[in-house]
């Protein structure tokens, strides 16, 4: 495959846009390349990070999980005690900045569970943008209570009628928002994945949580983690904790996609289970898709991984095999929720939860002289209604 | 390469407009899709636009999106559509345009697709998805072929970027007129007259104008500057309705030269 567009990983990623588009992407290319070498937006990324966001977060040895699980000394990068809750307001909040210096007076947004949108809404009300985020009427549904935050937060919500009503057709209508209000709106893309330069600018705005990783571990024990394990569904909280570990061979790194009711049943979120190459929203990835190119459905217990495709990068590291991709079913999911909430006190995000039940399998194949980091991308709060709904009421189902 | 589809409109435009209906294969069965493609010829489209349908056409309006829905709730694929037109490439007297996103075309394979479609007389290639840097990845494929790959300017498009995609464009070039979905309403401004008279002078090849192109008032207008106009929505929903008449009317006196 030969093409002349930047923005490839390998030979996936590109801008696969309608042309009313095009304008709008080279501007933002140009913005953010300039922004990212301007002191003074570094400054105030720099600034609201620690103030608002209240970076840097921990990296937590997780003393009691490490002990159940009888492996490798195991810690968490806390990015669940971020404002919002995510890891997501690290990119909400560096794009956020890239609009007001653009001067566009409107933000769009797509959300899934309502992590993204309830980051983009936050910082629209503090740089007082407005915000219009499109959510499938099925999350809508599943996640009222993070539709009432964003709305708190000044927000308008737009219910998605179309096609299966989640998240892949909400970002069918943001990008279709977009076009028709190219010139003064900015679409905050909420994963790395879309056309370029969005997984370009989403990874650099996330690497923060690698970074920060790696500066902490250096300190604790003086040396690199063997193991890092992050779940993936665009793969925003991954790509930006796997980053600054890429050169270094001696670090393992995991990604965990969703594979809902099993890989075999069909019914799952696990892209790089299947390996189909395809072009969605603008991105060519690993692409769930059928036999005839329909996108298909994802299906996940958690709505943020609820999402056909995955990043471009994460698609080139695949095939590299620099990162080993795996997956854990809803089931195991549910697992690993309980289990960090009773080991340590912390209730994980459904997302977050895929990448613990991993770690604690995996963690079985390692020794306790070896140190492992989980990327804890946020906090469960939100899904406690839907787990205890799931679990009928009762925690010891 | 100069491709045949071009040669077919500017014959047509020298005495009048060239009108470039779009339909949605197999809405309503294929047997409604040959029907209306009769119709449309007999009638005076200049060629025809065939929409294969796609799970997330972000390209289009409501009215093309349902269309397709109902497209695909009844099978209707890439596969069976380039089968249709194969069967019937000698009733099918008008060019045929086919219309689809990118990953039907790349999950068939680019090649195979290039030659179903070249066997079943399929003439010119619109991917709304693929802007000029991309486009090398169907391309590459045609060279040699009579079939056309048309390019879409926009509103947003630079002067310079205008030039370069009428460059690039076979056929035609597929000027939209709005920023914005299919079905969404075009105005006819003298704004928008301003950019089509531009895109014009920066064409070699005829210059057609779609997306919110309702009636035949607008079509009128719109096309004064340029070389005729590509009508989706209004036909779309028209035939699902079976309202023949909105057909009839459409057609019934052929937009002149002004």
């Amino acid at each position: 495959m030969t093409t002349t567009t930047k923005g490839k990983f390998g030979k996936y990623g590109g801008q696969f846009v309608p042309e009313t588009l095009m304008t709008a992407l080279k501007e933002l290319e140009e913005a953010y390349d300039q922004a990212k070498e301007d002191p003074t937006f570094i400054n105030e990324l720099q600034y609201y990070l620690k103030d608002y966001v209240g970076r840097e977060n921990p990296l937590f040895y997780a003393e009691q999980l490490t002990k159940k699980l009888n492996g490798p000394k195991i810690y968490l990068k806390r990015e669940d005690l971020n404002h919002t809750g995510a890891h997501k307001i690290n990119n909400a909040l560096g794009q956020v900045l890239l609009a007001k210096r653009m001067g566009k007076k409107k933000v769009v947004a797509e959300t899934g569970a309502g992590q993204h949108g309830v980051a983009t809404a936050t910082v629209c009300a503090l740089f007082d943008l407005e915000c219009v985020v499109f959510m499938g009427r099925e999350d809508v549904k599943r996640q009222e209570l993070n539709v009432f935050r964003m709305e708190l937060l000044g927000a308008t919500v737009v219910p998605v009628d179309s096609g299966s009503a989640t998240l892949k057709d909400a970002c069918n209508e943001a990008l279709r928002y977009w076009v028709a209000n190219v010139e003064d709106t900015h679409y905050i893309l909420g994963s790395a994945l879309g056309p370029h330069p969005f997984p370009t600018i989403v990874r650099d705005l996330q690497r923060v949580i690698g970074d920060e990783t790696r500066r902490q571990i250096l300190d604790k024990e003086n040396r690199l983690p063997d193991a890092v394990v992050a779940c993936v569904g665009g793969g925003s909280n991954a790509i930006g904790m796997f980053t600054p570990f890429i050169e270094d061979s001696e670090v393992k790194m995991y990604g965990v996609e969703a594979a809902g009711k099993g890989i075999q049943s069909g019914e799952h979120a696990a892209a790089l289970a299947e390996l189909k190459e395809g072009v969605l929203h603008g991105c060519y990835m690993y692409l769930m898709q059928d036999d005839h190119g329909m996108v298909q459905e994802a299906v996940s217990i958690s709505a943020g991984l609820d999402y056909p495709g995955v990043g471009p990068e994460h698609c080139h590291l695949k095939d590299l095999g620099r990162v080993q991709y795996s997956s854990a079913t809803d089931e195991e999911a549910i697992e690993g929720f309980k289990l960090l909430s009773r080991t340590e006190g912390i209730i994980p995000a459904l997302e977050s939860s895929h990448a613990i039940a991993y770690a604690a399998k995996l963690a079985k194949e390692m020794s306790e002289d070896e140190i492992m980091v989980i990327c804890l991308s946020g906090r469960g709060d939100k899904d406690v209604a839907q787990v205890k709904e799931l679990l009928g009421g009762n925690v010891h189902a | 390469m100069r491709k045949s589809l071009q040669q077919t409109i500017e014959n047509r435009t020298l005495s009048e407009k060239a009108i470039i209906p779009y339909i949605m294969a197999g809405d309503g069965g294929f047997d409604r899709t040959l029907t209306a493609i009769k119709l449309l010829q007999e009638s005076g489209a200049t060629a025809l636009e065939l929409g294969i349908p796609f799970s997330d056409p972000v390209a289009d309006g409501p009215i093309i999106e349902a269309a397709g829905i109902r497209a695909l709730r009844s099978g209707v694929n890439i596969t069976n559509t380039l089968s249709f037109l194969q069967a019937n490439k000698d009733a099918i007297k008008i060019p045929i345009i086919i219309m689809t996103y990118l990953n039907p075309i790349f999950n068939m394979g680019v090649a195979s697709f290039v030659k179903q479609a070249i066997a079943a007389n399929v003439k010119g290639l619109i991917i709304p998805d693929m802007p000029i840097e991309e486009k090398e990845l169907i391309s590459a494929h045609l060279e040699n072929t009579d079939l056309a790959l048309i390019q879409l300017v926009s509103l947003t498009s630079s002067e310079s970027r205008i030039a370069q995609i009428a460059d690039q464009s076979e056929g035609f070039l597929y000027a939209v007129t709005l920023n914005g979905t299919t079905g969404s309403t075009a105005t006819g401004d003298e704004q928008l007259q301003n950019h089509l008279r531009k895109v014009k002078s920066l064409s070699k090849i005829p210059v057609l104008a779609g997306f919110g192109i309702h009636d035949r008032h607008t079509a009128e207008i719109i096309s004064q500057n340029i070389d005729g106009v590509i009508v989706g929505s209004a036909f779309v929903q028209a035939l699902h309705e079976g309202n023949e008449e909105f057909i009839h009317t459409f057609f019934k006196n052929k937009v002149k030269l002004f």
